[in-house]
This record gives C-alpha cells, structure tokens and sequence, in this order.
C-alpha cells in the first residue's frame, strides 16, 4: 500500500531496496521520489564538510534504549575509560606508540531529513601523543556518526525511550570500531551489523547519482564489475563520459524527481548494451561491486565516499534506507 | 520458428522427461545430477539448453518434454534477459502446468542483481509457479531436486486424478499490503 504524502520531502512507502515483504519481497510500487538539493539556508556546509571526501565503512545499527541526549559528556568519559581499560588488558591499538586516546560526543542538527529523525550523533576518538608539547594539537585517529534521514520508516513504530539512528558511518581503524561498537552494544543494547550493498542497490544509485546535475566538471561515472567463477579473479572497469551518462538517464526518466525500477533497468541495459556492441562481453551476467560518479561512490562491501556537499541528503536518505531493510 | 509443444508427439512409456533451460551450465549440470540421484519408480531424462529454441536438426530424436524448468539466477540479469527471449519459443499451451520458473541464488541476497518484483510477474503473467532455492547447498538442492521430480510425475501423468492444471489452480495469491 502506498503512503499518502507528507510535505514534498517525503519518501513513498514502497521503496525498491527490497522491504515489503522482507528481504527478497515484493515492492509493491517500486517508486523512489528523491529530494531536491539542499538549500543552503538550511544546511551550514562547514559543519558538514568534514564529511566529504572521506572513505565511510557503513553499518546498520539497531534502535539504541535509553540513549539521552543530555548525557553526551557522560557517555564520552565512560568511553574513554572503557578505551583505556581495553588498552590496559592489552588489546594492542597502535603498536609502539603510546597514546591517550580522548573521545568527544556531539550532536549534528543539520543530518537530519523529517521531523521524525533524531539528530546525527558524531563521535571522535583524538589522541594527543605524549612524546608531543603540551600545546600541540589533538589529531582525530577515529570518527564514527550515527545517523536517521528519512528513516520514517523505522522512527514511526519504535517503542517509548528508543532513539533511531539506523545508519552508522566510520572512518579510521577497525579496532577502534570494534571497541567503540562493543562499548554502544553493551551500553544501549544495540546491535551493528556491516551493511553490504548489493548490485542492484548500486544500479540504483548509479542511474540516480549520473543524472544529478553539477555545476562544474565532474569526474566520469564509473562502474567496476567482478566476473565470477573464472581461473583468474577478472575486474572490468567501465568508465562513461558524465555528460553522455546524464544524458542518457534524461532520455530515460519521465517524471524528474522520481525514479522507477523500470527506468534504472532501461538505463542499465542501455549501458550494457552498448559495452556487448563493443566487446562482446554480457556486463548483465557479471557483478557490479563498485560505482562512482561525481557525487558519491559506493562499493558492494559498504564503503562509500561522498564528494558533494548539495547532494548529502539524498545519499543520506538511500543509506539510510539499505539500514532500515538490512535491520527489519 | 521453432515452437515447443505439450502433445505433438506421443509421450515415453514410463518415463517423465524434464527440460532446464538457463544460460548457467554448471549449475543445471549440478541440478540434473541431484535430480537424477532421486530414488523413483519411473525414468527421468533431464535435457539441458541454454536457451532456445532447441537446435531443429534433432527434433525428431528428441521426446516428448513433460515439463519445462527456466533457471533465473538473481545474481545474474543477463539470465532473466535469456529466459525472457527463450519463453517466445514455448507453446502458449505448455503453461497449463508445465512450465515452472526456478530463481537460484537467494540464499545470497546482498549479491541479488534482479529485482524479485520483476520475477514474481513473470510468473505472474506465464501463470507459472516461481520456486525459490539455492543450489549450492546440497541439502536445498536435494530438496528443490525433489519438489521437481514430484512436480515431473505429475505432469507425465503418472498420479491418477492430478494434472499438470492443478499447479496452476494453487497459483491463486491473495493481493497483499
């Protein structure tokens, strides 16, 4: 069944990343609206450029219970603790040097989409190594965010005293991930999970990110396959011009700001068909693991980088969307 | 053109003979081994092809088919491409009942290429049962070599009073959400 509308923003309740009916169900519509552009009154793109350009390792996370947003300097100095007795027991961070790790929580007002999403939690793990003067700056060795835009989906029927922050992003050595999620596992009763992106997710964001427009020369939108079942692991790499890609998916789309599954599959078989033209090789058989345009890229074991800052909310949201159906 | 039919030619004594039809040779080869490793009472031949229509110059060396199985590979587009185009080549009256779809791969959804809808329509539109498994286990691909040999019996007509129609009367599905 479809969702009546809210304001323009507003998702359509059958989205295509497989959620109906659990994993392999059937989407009932199939039927994306995107988001315009953000605006920039709404967004400070300074507090959000630290963001950008930044390989994220994606995972889902379940609702957190009794999460308080008051407590952020609390939660930071039980973490540390929590850091350092690891340390102690001797789970090796960083070999041979010695470093404090300090950790601060803060809030994100502007990553949000609806009303229903919480704020985005950032948490960084500095370290100011003691070797260093007193007055040299901490430098960042972790950052993590939790993050909800548009995750209507998931905030609308959780229980009293759950916050929902679906998504979670991190950027810096997986051992302090791991200590970091352990310490959120047992404090809030959460679970992570990685996020993996499967290859028709990606055709999603391919065709939606190689039709957004941008202002100045963006990079060719790439898609990197993975031949299966071969002697030899072979990658085919298929780099398109972005004007001829945007162009293509200009002829395809019918309604600008939504996309339908029939679309992204005329826009891929149009790719594909023109690469069997060329070189006789069915991409169709293959699997896509990578894509990247001008806007983000994303890869099939959850990494993505986002390059533009006007398009953050729409990438966002579709990530989001993938935390949402991997958790439900 | 090259048309498979239900009844053109008069059916092999004792015997059910089942066509796959998926451009995945190792994976049919795998199948058609279970298949044929099921313990029975009649004989099974398994005929494999890539797509069709099946190369004319045998036609006449080949029996009769009692049922068509078109393998989908969810990790492969190319393979829902290729049934889709071998499917002009069947006889509108093989799906009464002969005709099954059978999706592999869905034991590995992060890997899925194919969008299920597209699938479920299919059989939808073809009025043909669509079986989900995963072949590269072996007990699943026991389990779907079993539900197919069941399926062959019947629509060789070897079960009194069951026809190879039944399976398209218990395709009714109630319209969800």
């Amino acid at each position: 069944s479809s969702n009546g509308s809210g304001g323009p923003r507003r998702l359509s309740r059958a989205l295509p990343f497989g959620r109906s009916h659990g994993r392999l169900g059937v989407s009932s519509s199939g039927r994306l609206i995107v988001p315009a552009p953000s605006s920039q009154e709404k967004a400070d793109p300074q507090k959000t450029a630290f963001l950008l350009r930044k390989a994220w390792t994606l995972y889902s996370v379940t609702p957190l219970y009794r999460f308080r947003r008051g407590r952020l300097r609390d939660y930071a100095r039980l973490l540390g603790a929590f850091i350092a007795a690891e340390k102690q027991k001797g789970l090796a961070v960083e070999v041979g040097v010695e470093l404090d790790i300090k950790v601060a929580l803060s809030s994100l007002a502007d990553l949000r989409g609806s009303e229903l999403d919480q704020d985005a939690l950032l948490v960084q793990l500095s370290s100011r190594s003691q070797a260093s003067s007193k007055n040299s700056e901490d430098k960042v060795v972790w950052s993590g965010w939790f993050c909800s835009v548009f995750g209507d989906d998931l905030s609308e029927n959780v229980p009293e005293h759950f916050t929902c922050l679906p998504l979670f992003l991190t950027h810096g050595a997986e051992s302090y991930t791991s200590l970091v999620g352990s310490w959120f596992q047992k404090t809030f009763d959460c679970c992570f999970r990685r996020l993996a992106i499967s290859p028709l997710n990606l055709s999603w964001m391919v065709a939606m990110w190689a039709g957004c427009k941008l202002d100045r020369a963006a990079s060719a939108v790439e898609l990197v396959f993975s031949v299966p079942r071969l002697a030899q692991p072979l990658d085919i790499s298929y780099a398109i011009h972005p004007e001829d890609a945007k162009a293509l998916w200009d002829t395809v789309q019918k309604t600008p700001g939504e996309i339908t599954q029939e679309e992204v599959d005329v826009f891929m078989d149009c790719l594909y068909a023109h690469f069997h033209r060329h070189f006789k090789i069915h991409l169709s058989a293959a699997k896509l693991v990578k894509v990247s345009t001008g806007i983000a890229s994303a890869q099939c074991d959850g990494i993505v980088k986002i390059l533009h800052s006007q398009y953050l909310p729409g990438v966002l949201m579709l990530l989001t969307e993938l935390a949402i159906s991997q958790i439900q | 053109m090259a048309v498979l039919r239900p009844f053109d030619k008069l059916p092999t004594l004792n015997s059910g003979i089942l066509l796959l039809v998926g451009p995945d040779e190792a994976l049919q080869q795998r199948l058609s081994e279970t298949i044929l490793q099921e313990k029975r009472d009649f004989n099974i031949n398994v005929h494999l092809a890539t797509s069709l229509p099946l190369p004319p110059e045998r036609d006449h060396l080949r029996p009769r088919i009692d049922l068509i199985v078109f393998m989908i590979d969810i990790k492969s587009k190319y393979s829902l491409k290729k049934v889709e185009c071998s499917l002009a080549h069947v006889d509108a009256s093989f799906f009464l009942g002969k005709v099954c779809f059978l999706v592999t791969g869905v034991g590995r959804v992060n890997a899925c290429s194919v969008e299920m809808n597209a699938v479920c329509k299919l059989g939808e539109a073809y009025c043909s049962p669509v079986l989900f498994c995963e072949l590269e286990l072996e007990d699943t691909r026991v389990a779907t070599a079993q539900r197919l040999v069941r399926m062959l019996r019947i629509c060789a007509g070897h079960i009194p009073g069951v026809s190879a129609l039944s399976f398209v009367s218990l395709m009714r599905k109630s319209d969800d959400d």
